[in-house]
């Protein structure tokens, strides 16, 4: 009887560690035609859908003359706006009783009122004669590099329904004194120069000093204009309408009177004579001015010395923004999240996952190499996408002659990676969901409802802006926060709603809720996956 | 066609998930409006009509926004879940004639959605009747206060279930032609969606009413707007014929494809 040996492989043993698994998984995703097709299918959605949109023209130009800081006339290449000293779009325009003062020294000065004149509701936003003040009406101290709209500057002043503010280079922004100014409730103000260094004081009684701040004006020339201001925004109140569409309810300029005694400079800055004048051309002329008597100065001004934000609704309305090229990302999503989701449930129908299980045992190394590889998968489409609706988007912005809201590169480069990023995460989140609930539209339905849903109905209108707010910060869908290009500026009165690009989370907030969504849906899982039968 | 239409029916009906999908796409859809019409407030500039714009019944049928993505999902796993695992052959063979099938199968599932969808609306009329009221939209205030006793009430309410109907056969349409229920609910929710977000955002005014015009989700809804419809860019008839519209084209693509391709 002779024993037979069984046949034994000559080849080394295969190791099964998570690189084979990953290779595997990359394997069986480079090889299907239709996730291949279903990726770049996204790219296009969410290139294709921005083009389509801000290829769609700029027409509506009527309320440019109005709320535009220029006061334009053509939407074609009328808009301009004047740039800051970090070169953001900014406002400057105000009345000024100044003098030029050298070197050091110190300004101090008490504010006794502060009213103002807003557009009559039936003007249609040509006049200002209702008795009432812009929340954002102010007047004060300011000491400015020159009399260029757009220099550098520092100043401390009240504002009308926000105490007594420090504001430096328009976005630099800190409060006060709470409270609003009238006869019986006065502020001291004080400003004081010590080389590139701006200190600003406030005080209830003229004794009692306390700091509001101090900043740095780096290259604030020896000779700088420093004097008073007064300056009144103009109203817009818009309000996003249950259902979809902005509306715009009243509108127009509006303008302050400030009153100021006790003016006195000190330290190195002598007693001199004070000029008026306005800075840039006001809305309304001849509504400006100012008088002295006695020790007492009334200002009555216009304008704003604030950031232009971005967006729809507000006074850059006309100009293509960055959020505009970019709302064919959840078009995009889509596509990528059905094929994240097919990649998991297409090997349940198939009956693959059996055969994958049997190869891999180890079943969180498996859900580990997945997600790897749609998480990368998305972030490429999401590069890719992002990448050319908003390289292309500027570039048919700039060729139609239209004007393109100013972002420096690395803002533009954060938004894209950052919508790789959100691509990737929700694509892991539908491999996740898919894992766990084995059926493909059931996944896809899910995750759509969750990602894409929200950000719909907080976008479009479709529920009040609060009820928006608070799905963009709970579900799924605070990603988009990821999408958020320019900083919303609370010194200015503007709807910072989702459609113009704001979303009430910072990006890395938002980030943290998808990314804890994600996990959870994979914790859950990977623990399903280990303990249900395949 | 009675004893096709009593196969699929029967097909429909024995799933254990098709009554789960219709129950949670009616209890979503009033838990939605119930939240919406809980959540509104007046502005703080007061409560009439003028000020708040508000139309008592745009937001008591609000929960529609998500009632209509799982009577997508009932519609498209209808016809996808036989193509998912091979059904389609078998009915196929069953009932060679393809076009008496597709069309059985079409108005069960049809059938489905408007049950779903009377109790869906029913519900949420009822939440908005009492809630809002309470929430300032009432008479006093100049309002209509939502109620199925008043035409345009009414007109929004059987609107809105033949606007979840035909979302139904839409989705039915698009799954038959694509043969696979991921991709179909997929371009369904894409195209219910796309129109709305663009036209919100692209400033040229004309072009986003043509948008509006042609967007079955928005257009389909104007059946719901019972306060400023002369403003609408087209009546609310109008504009759910444009959902029916692409409903058809939806099931006249899905035919031809069913009727010129292999299963």
């Amino acid at each position: 009887m002779t024993t037979i040996a069984p046949y034994r492989s000559p080849a080394a043993p295969g190791k099964n560690g998570f690189r084979q698994a990953l290779h595997a998984e990359l394997t069986k995703f480079r090889t299907v035609r239709g996730w291949i097709i279903g990726a770049l299918v996204g790219v296009l959605a969410m290139a294709g859908v921005g083009l389509l949109a801000s290829a769609g023209g700029h027409s509506a130009c009527q309320g440019v003359g109005v709320h535009g800081q220029q006061g334009s006339n053509s939407c074609q290449s009328g808009i301009s706006f004047i740039l800051g000293p970090n070169g953001e779009p900014v406002s400057d325009s105000f009345y000024f009783v100044r003098q030029p003062l050298a070197g050091d020294g110190s300004i101090t000065v008490r504010v006794t009122s502060l009213t103002g004149l807003l557009p009559s509701a039936n003007s249609g936003g040509q006049s200002d004669n209702v008795p009432g003040v812009e929340a954002w009406a102010k007047a004060g101290l300011i000491i400015k590099e020159n009399l260029a709209q757009g220099s550098a500057y520092a100043a401390i002043m009240v504002a009308a329904d926000h105490g007594v503010r420090l504001q430096w280079n328009y976005t630099g922004d800190t409060g006060g004194l709470a409270g609003a100014v009238g006869p019986a409730n006065p502020r001291w103000l004080r400003l004081t120069r010590s080389g590139d260094v701006i200190t600003g004081y406030d005080s209830a009684d003229g004794a009692h000093w306390s700091q509001v701040g101090a900043v740095t004006l780096a290259g604030l020339p020896s000779a700088a204009q420093v004097g008073l201001f007064a300056a009144s925004p103009d109203d817009s109140q818009s309000s996003q309408s249950f259902g979809g569409g902005t509306s715009t309810i009243g509108g127009g300029p509006t303008r302050d009177t400030a009153v100021f005694d006790r003016l006195s400079t000190s330290g190195g800055w002598p007693a001199g004579p004070w000029t008026g004048q306005y800075v840039g051309t006001p809305e309304i002329p001849g509504s400006v001015g100012y008088h002295q008597s006695g020790g007492q100065f009334t200002l009555s001004g216009q304008g704003d010395i604030a950031p232009v934000p971005a967006g729809h609704g507000g006074p850059a309305d006309a100009a293509a923004t960055v959020s505009d090229y970019l709302i064919g990302t959840f078009a995009g999503l889509l596509a990528v999240v059905v094929v994240a989701a097919l990649f998991v449930t297409a090997e349940y129908r198939r009956g693959l996952i059996r055969l994958t299980l049997a190869a891999m045992p180890s079943r969180g190394r498996v859900l580990a190499a997945k997600s790897v590889v749609v998480a990368v998968a998305g972030f490429i489409a999401g590069l890719l996408g992002a990448g050319i609706a908003v390289l292309a988007g500027e570039a048919i912005t700039r060729a139609r002659g239209y004007y393109a809201f100013p972002i420096s590169g690395m803002a533009e480069a954060r938004v894209i990676v950052g919508t790789a990023i959100l691509a990737a995460f929700a694509s892991v989140l539908a491999l996740a969901i898919g894992t766990i609930v084995r059926r493909s539209a059931a996944t896809v339905a899910t995750v759509i409802v969750v990602i894409v849903l929200p950000y719909f109905l907080a976008e479009s209108g479709a529920l009040p802006l609060s009820a928006g707010d608070w799905l963009l910060r709970i579900t799924p869908a605070a990603g988009f926060a990821l999408q958020q290009v320019y900083p919303a500026y609370h010194q200015v009165s503007m709807l910072y709603a989702p459609f113009s690009g704001y979303f009430p989370l910072a990006a890395w907030a938002g980030l943290a809720v998808l990314a804890a969504w994600t996990a959870a849906a994979l914790a859950l899982a990977a623990y399903l996956l280990r303990r249900r039968d395949a | 066609m009675s004893l096709a239409l009593h196969a699929e029916w029967t097909k429909l009906r024995t799933l254990a998930g098709t009554w789960w999908l219709l129950l949670a796409a009616a209890a979503l859809t009033i838990a939605v409006s119930a939240a919406a019409a809980a959540a509104f407030h007046c502005p703080p500039a007061g409560c009439t009509l003028q000020q708040t714009g508000a139309d008592p019944a745009k937001i008591g049928f609000t929960g529609v926004f998500l009632g209509q993505v799982v009577i997508a999902l009932i519609a498209v796993l209808a016809i996808g879940g036989e193509y998912g695992n091979g059904m389609i052959r078998l009915t196929l063979t069953a009932m060679p004639r393809r076009l008496t099938a597709f069309t059985a199968k079409a108005l069960v599932t049809a059938a489905g959605a408007l049950a779903a969808s009377v109790l869906a609306v029913a519900g949420s009329a009822l939440a908005g009747w009492l809630i809002l009221p309470g929430k300032g939209l009432s008479a006093a205030n100049g309002y209509v206060a939502l109620s199925l006793g008043n035409a345009a009430d009414l007109r929004a309410a059987c609107g809105t279930v033949l606007y979840l109907t035909l979302i139904a056969l839409l989705a039915f349409g698009v799954t038959t032609a694509v043969r696979d229920s991921a991709a179909g609910i997929g371009i369904v929710l894409g195209i219910l969606l796309l129109f709305p977000i663009i036209s919100a955002v692209i400033p040229d005014q004309a072009l986003a009413r043509h948008l509006e015009q042609l967007a079955p989700m928005t257009a389909g809804l104007y059946i719901q707007v019972t306060e400023g419809v002369r403003q609408l860019p087209l009546t609310p008839w109008q504009g759910l014929g444009v959902t029916a519209a692409w409903a058809a084209g939806a099931l006249i693509l899905g035919a031809t494809v069913l009727r010129l391709r292999d299963a």
